[in-house]
């Protein structure tokens, strides 16, 4: 464990984001780790901070938001080879822009089609990169795009360099974003729902390519999706997150066969599952909470079928289940009454279980 | 089932969009499918296929460049008279995929909802129009009070329940409900589905359902139809598709279905499948039936060749 380099270290992060309708306390106290070379997913349904938390982490948040407490340690190596570690809550615009982003973190968002400046060959959006940050002369700016993009799978790339945005599919624009976040050399790829945009096939050949991408130059990446098959595939260690808390980490195998918070119950069962045969899909009911009021307790507490008394008044802290597994949920408490998991559930993790053996 | 009269039958459809004088992107290429009434037949494919083209022509949002589409026993695709025009107009609605792109921020949901009435008519006063509406918001699971407020003001969710109970008020036999949960969150997926399939129940219309995401077509659909490239390359019921697949592209799309099963889907790798490097010509393959309800474009010596492999 302590061997493993420590990337980013996110503490207690706390952010309130000021609008018409008041003050909205989206983030409330997050803590994440990231190690050297691996993949951390981060799940939770839409508005429950997944991207805000990372837009924080590279320094691009919103105007109106405030971080009101917390920290962001990002350790990377700079360009004399000196290791260093700074704040990036503290740091101001101007220094992030600078040595942060595109030089060591990047980001892919979701919708490439948005994310692609549709006036300028593509090719040119990737050497922009490398020439701003690195002063890279233009012929060897040339030639590495022409690399990045044949290392992103896209064939022709020599002809590919001159072609506007518009004239590729979405699952080649895709490949084009990947290529531009990869340009700088990055340590740490921030991808925000790369896949949701795009078919079922493409994605299964975007994932495959991050992964090998990610192994070829030994990045660390974090994904944020809402598609538990997605995490499957790729993720080392999870963290859900619901209402603006993460109510349950751990790794891949501890969250998906020995979940223990009743929202990851609830995402889990939700999952559509081409193994079943039952007639309905299982859902959450009611919806997420309105993050204008302050929420005493357990803010999943009024959807969750196992919510216990304290929970409306305290939230519950983060108890440990193993070295690596922690969950946010009263249940997991000494004197909390025993309570097993949903029947449906247990029985398909019994069947994943069994199917995982073969 | 089968003895049943079709709802909708689709027959060699084509549809080509001529967009220079040498150019013409042909869309679909010969597509022939049934829906019978109060069942689900699930389009799926990647995007480019042809899946949403098939259901505009279908509902005559586009003029077919061949093919006959019959829609409970009268002819759809040639020219409508007053009184066909009517009946699709009325028996057949249809769902759209970005709920706040369909829904005119400048109405409130009464008069969206109400739409539909008003056009063809469809009640005698005021009162009866109100309480038409207020009867469908219960069905789709929103409240009374939501009739009087703008589709900005909901969630996206509730608003796609909008545009149901927008295509539900007309009391149509056939709901073309195209992408109509892509755009949605999957939990809130899951529950527009259900509606859906409760509705069904309750009403007896039937869905053309088009999507990509394969995993929820499964829960919906009594009857899969795989597209690719305009052509209709394998069809049969949800069973036969999802446990029998014979066409390579079939395999390979169920096949990139991520399974939320890590030690599982670590290790696997989807099969790919490229038109260009299969060697396969859709064109010139025919419909092979491998039972009743199942059928695949190919040649004859394809077919041989894909059950030689399984």
């Amino acid at each position: 464990m302590s061997e493993k380099e420590k990337i980013l270290e996110i503490r207690d992060l706390d952010i309130s984001f000021s609008t018409t309708s008041g003050s909205i306390h989206a983030i409330r106290g997050v803590n994440l780790d990231l190690y050297k070379g691996e993949t951390v997913a981060i799940v939770g349904e839409s508005g429950s901070g997944k991207s805000v938390t990372m837009k924080t982490a590279m320094g691009i948040m919103d105007s109106n938001a405030t971080v009101n407490s917390g920290t962001i340690l990002y350790t990377y190596t700079d360009e004399n080879g000196v290791k260093k570690t700074v704040d990036i809550v503290k740091m101001s615009r101007h220094d992030i822009r600078t040595h942060i982003n595109g030089r060591h973190m990047a980001m892919v968002f979701q919708d490439p089609m948005t994310s692609l400046d549709p006036t300028m060959p593509i090719g040119k959006q990737i050497m922009e990169g490398m020439i701003h940050h690195y002063h890279t002369p233009k012929d060897e700016a040339y030639r590495k795009a022409l690399s990045l993009l044949e290392l992103v799978g896209i064939t022709d790339a020599e002809k590919r360099m001159k072609n506007y945005p518009h004239q590729l599919s979405g699952g080649m624009r895709q490949r084009v974003v990947i290529a531009i976040s990869l340009a700088c050399d990055p340590d740490l790829l921030i991808c925000d729902e790369p896949t949701t945009a795009l078919d079922v096939t493409i994605q299964a050949k975007i994932l495959e390519l991050i992964k090998d991408v990610q192994k070829k130059l030994g990045i660390s990446v974090i994904y944020i999706t809402h598609d538990l098959g997605v995490v499957a595939k790729v993720a080392d260690y999870v963290n859900v997150m619901y209402a603006g808390r993460i109510v349950e980490t751990g790794s891949i195998n501890e969250i998906f066969y020995e979940p223990c918070h009743p929202y990851t119950w609830g995402l889990l069962s939700a999952m559509p599952d081409l193994d079943t045969d039952d007639d309905r899909l299982y859902t959450i009911p009611g919806s997420p909470p309105n993050l204008t009021h302050e929420i005493p307790g357990d803010a999943y507490a009024p959807r969750n079928h196992y919510a216990l008394n304290i929970d409306d008044r305290l939230s519950p802290p983060m108890f440990k289940v193993s070295d690596t597994h922690y969950a946010a949920t009263w249940l997991l408490h000494e004197r909390a009454p025993q309570i097993e998991l949903p029947p449906e559930l247990k029985r398909r993790i019994e069947r994943m279980k069994k199917e995982a053996e073969k | 089932m089968n003895h049943q009269e079709p709802l909708l039958k689709v027959e060699d459809l084509h549809q080509h969009f001529p967009v220079t004088r040498k150019f013409t992107v042909k869309a679909v290429n010969g597509v022939s499918f049934e829906i019978y009434p109060g069942e689900t037949y699930g389009l799926v494919g990647e995007s480019g296929s042809g899946k949403t083209t098939i259901g505009r022509s279908i509902i005559r949002l586009y003029n077919p460049t061949a093919g006959k589409i019959t829609f409970d026993g009268s002819d759809i695709s040639g020219k409508l008279n007053a009184e066909i025009n009517r009946k699709l107009r009325t028996q057949m609605q249809m769902i759209f995929q970005d709920p706040m792109a369909c829904l005119n921020p400048r109405k409130k949901v009464v008069d969206i909802i109400a739409q539909g009435l008003d056009v063809h008519h469809m009640y005698a006063s005021k009162a009866e129009r109100d309480e038409k509406v207020a009867k469908i918001l219960e069905k789709v699971g929103l409240a009374p009070e939501h009739a009087t407020r703008y589709p900005h003001q909901f969630s996206g969710g509730q608003r796609q329940r909008v545009g149901i109970a927008r295509a539900l008020i007309m009391n149509p036999k056939l709901i073309i409900a195209d992408e109509c949960i892509s755009a949605l969150d999957v939990s809130i997926q899951a529950q527009v589905v259900n509606l859906m399939k409760d509705l069904q129940e309750e009403t007896g219309c039937a869905y053309l359902f088009i999507a990509h995401d394969l995993s929820m077509v499964k829960y919906i659909s009594d009857r899969i139809g795989v597209l690719h490239q305009g052509y209709l390359l394998e069809t049969g019921t949800t069973e036969e598709i999802f446990s029998n697949p014979i066409h390579p592209y079939t395999k390979g799309l169920l096949s990139a279905i991520p399974h939320p099963n890590p030690i599982l889907e670590k290790s696997r790798v989807a099969l790919s499948y490229d038109y260009k490097t299969s060697g396969l010509d859709y064109s010139k393959g025919t419909y092979h039936k491998v039972s009743d309800s199942h059928a695949i474009l190919c040649t004859d010596e394809e077919l041989a060749g894909w059950r030689q492999e399984s």
